[in-house]
């Protein structure tokens, strides 16, 4: 797997787990919707979209080559 | 209170059909999926309980959404965030990362099974260590994990059953042997065909509730203050951060070393239908947000948390509180029965994953070695009804059904402990047996005695930083592997285990 797929997997486990000290809070609210939740929620479209990410780079790279 | 635009639903004749109704159509739909997608006979084992691995993109979204969000996050969920405020929120980064981690290990994992003919996580393990009593620790470590979670879907529904009035033990009883009808019948496919119109339903359902329950509140900035005037927290409170993200990490590395969601990803046709599944399957997540959000809404409404404490419902009653407050019964029969169904399709799925695993790991290997496909199958159809009779007992126990969130963590602990076996196994041969199994052992000893020091009300761990039990005990579990494996090395005795070839792992993309 290439550095930068691995790195688009990680980066959600990076802000959701290290960062609970920062998004534990309720301001700025979005909508309103406290910071805690309305950021939560956008971390599952952006994990969403990394994931998608990931899969085309690797369908790109791999063509119809078998991958490991 | 806000009684006045409210009235609590009283349920006529046709709620009671469109309810019974609604459930009975899911049930046929489960018995005539014996018919669905056939190619070879159900006298077999792969056919019976893995469908053939020939399921697609659209089947497997449907069938590991149908496990995972099931009656347990349609009740537990909101109910948690309304006794506990902030803190049920974190089963949202958990169905979160859990996505990425499937990307990661569940293709390796779909192609050795396919290229090796496995059908559950034993069957590799048992490969990959040549130790069939491995196989046999992780297999019953999953079957163990998985009973409190059917139970849960059991326990999830009584406060429906209760709402409208019907005797609630006849009817559980009643429902779940039809669930055990039907997965004896159709396998696999029985649940796989019922999570369509398990989905379809619940889907209408919360998206009317998130629509209609703020407009009728005064939107959500309006429920959110009200719910902190009524006193719910609304985040976590900061000793609980540790906890919070520990227990989010350690349940979406859980996830699928259970065996229900390992036989839907098995059940897959190709590596590539699990990694568009892991972009897809977070639609769910969002579903799950929006139940999470009617745990606020629900104490809005009642001016207090769900606590059990001063005259207030306990945590499970919030969603049909919200629900029976705000609609008309119609609409409560509707989603109720929505959310029955929500647990007729994972309880199935669990007891045939549960059943499978009894038959290839323990009957096998260790009852009848010489056992044909056929005979397998019809093993796993009994072990079906045995465990779903089992479940059934175990949800009439009453303390049960308090802190019904806790139970799933309990089974979450457990079954982590299999995470060196079944996915750090795909990517070393360094691994032997006795670290892994030792590894399992002493983490297992190690958890159960932390949660009995926390009384088994709390899966945090107060000694040190409010911790997940289960994540400390992968942490012990990792270390005792590790040096064990260190040990074995430095005098050579290290030599690579199995008859499992890298080629095996390999799928075309």
């Amino acid at each position: 797997m290439k550095v930068i797929n691995i790195i688009l997997l990680a980066i959600p486990f990076i802000v959701l787990l290290f960062g609970i000290t920062l998004y534990n809070r309720s301001s700025p609210s979005l909508g309103g919707f406290p910071f805690f939740y309305w950021f939560q929620m956008l971390w599952i479209f952006l994990t969403a979209l990394f994931t998608s990410i990931v899969y085309l780079n690797e369908r790109r790279e791999n063509g119809d080559k078998h991958v490991q | 209170m806000k009684e006045g635009k409210m009235v609590i639903s009283m349920y006529n004749d046709l709620d009671y059909i469109l309810f019974f109704g609604l459930i009975g159509f899911a049930i046929v739909v489960g018995f005539l999926a014996v018919f669905w997608k056939r190619v070879a006979s159900l006298e077999n084992e792969l056919e019976y309980g893995l469908a053939g691995r020939r399921f697609g993109t659209v089947i497997v979204w449907f069938l590991i959404g149908g496990d995972i969000y099931t009656a347990y996050t349609l009740i537990a969920v909101p109910g948690l965030e309304a006794s506990a405020g902030g803190l049920a929120m974190f089963a949202v980064p958990y169905v979160v990362l859990v996505y990425p981690l499937v990307y990661i290990f569940m293709p390796k994992l779909w192609a050795v099974s396919k290229n090796k003919g496995y059908i559950t996580a034993g069957d590799y393990v048992k490969d990959r260590f040549s130790s069939r009593f491995l196989a046999l620790l992780v297999g019953l470590t999953g079957v163990v994990a998985e009973m409190p979670y059917i139970a849960l879907q059991i326990v999830g529904i009584e406060v429906l059953l209760d709402s409208m009035k019907l005797p609630v033990e006849l009817s559980l009883i009643v429902a779940f042997l039809f669930v055990a009808g039907f997965t004896l019948i159709s396998g696999l496919r029985g649940p796989a065909l019922t999570a369509i119109v398990k989905d379809v339903l619940i889907w209408a359902a919360v998206l009317t509730i998130i629509i209609v329950v703020p407009i009728k509140l005064g939107g959500f900035g309006t429920i959110f203050s009200d719910a902190k005037v009524a006193g719910l927290n609304l985040n976590i409170s900061p000793a609980l951060d540790a906890g919070y993200v520990t227990l989010a990490f350690g349940s979406a590395l859980a996830l699928f070393l259970y065996p229900h969601a390992f036989t839907g990803a098995l059940s897959s046709k190709d590596a590539n239908t699990i990694k568009k599944n892991s972009s897809l399957l977070p639609l769910y997540s969002v579903l799950l947000l929006f139940v999470t959000l009617l745990g606020v809404a629900a104490v809005a409404v009642l001016g207090m948390p769900f606590d059990g404490k001063h005259g207030a419902p306990a945590s499970s009653f919030a969603f049909p509180y919200l629900i029976e407050h705000m609609f008309p019964s119609w609409f409560s029969s509707f989603a109720f029965a929505a959310v029955v169904i929500g647990s007729i399709v994972p309880s199935s799925i669990m007891a045939l994953a549960s059943a499978n695993l009894i038959t290839r790991n323990l009957y096998l290997e260790y009852i009848n070695p010489k056992a044909s496909s056929a005979r397998q199958s019809v093993v796993t159809r009994i072990m079906v009804v045995v465990v779903i009779l089992g479940a059934l007992l175990f949800s009439f126990v009453p303390a049960a059904s308090r802190q019904i969130i806790f139970l799933q963590t309990f089974g979450g602990a457990f079954v982590l402990q299999t995470l060196p076996a079944v996915f750090l196994s795909l990517y070393t041969r360094k691994l032997n047996k006795w670290s892994v199994g030792i590894g399992w052992f002493v983490s297992l000893v190690i958890t159960v005695i932390m949660l009995v020091q926390m009384n088994l009300t709390v899966s945090f761990y107060k000694y040190f930083f409010e911790v997940y039990i289960g994540l400390i005990g992968l942490g012990i579990n990792l270390l005792v592997v590790g040096l064990i494996t260190l040990v074995m090395y430095l005098t050579k005795h290290v030599k690579e285990e199995g008859t499992i070839e890298e080629k095996d792992f390999e799928y075309s993309s």
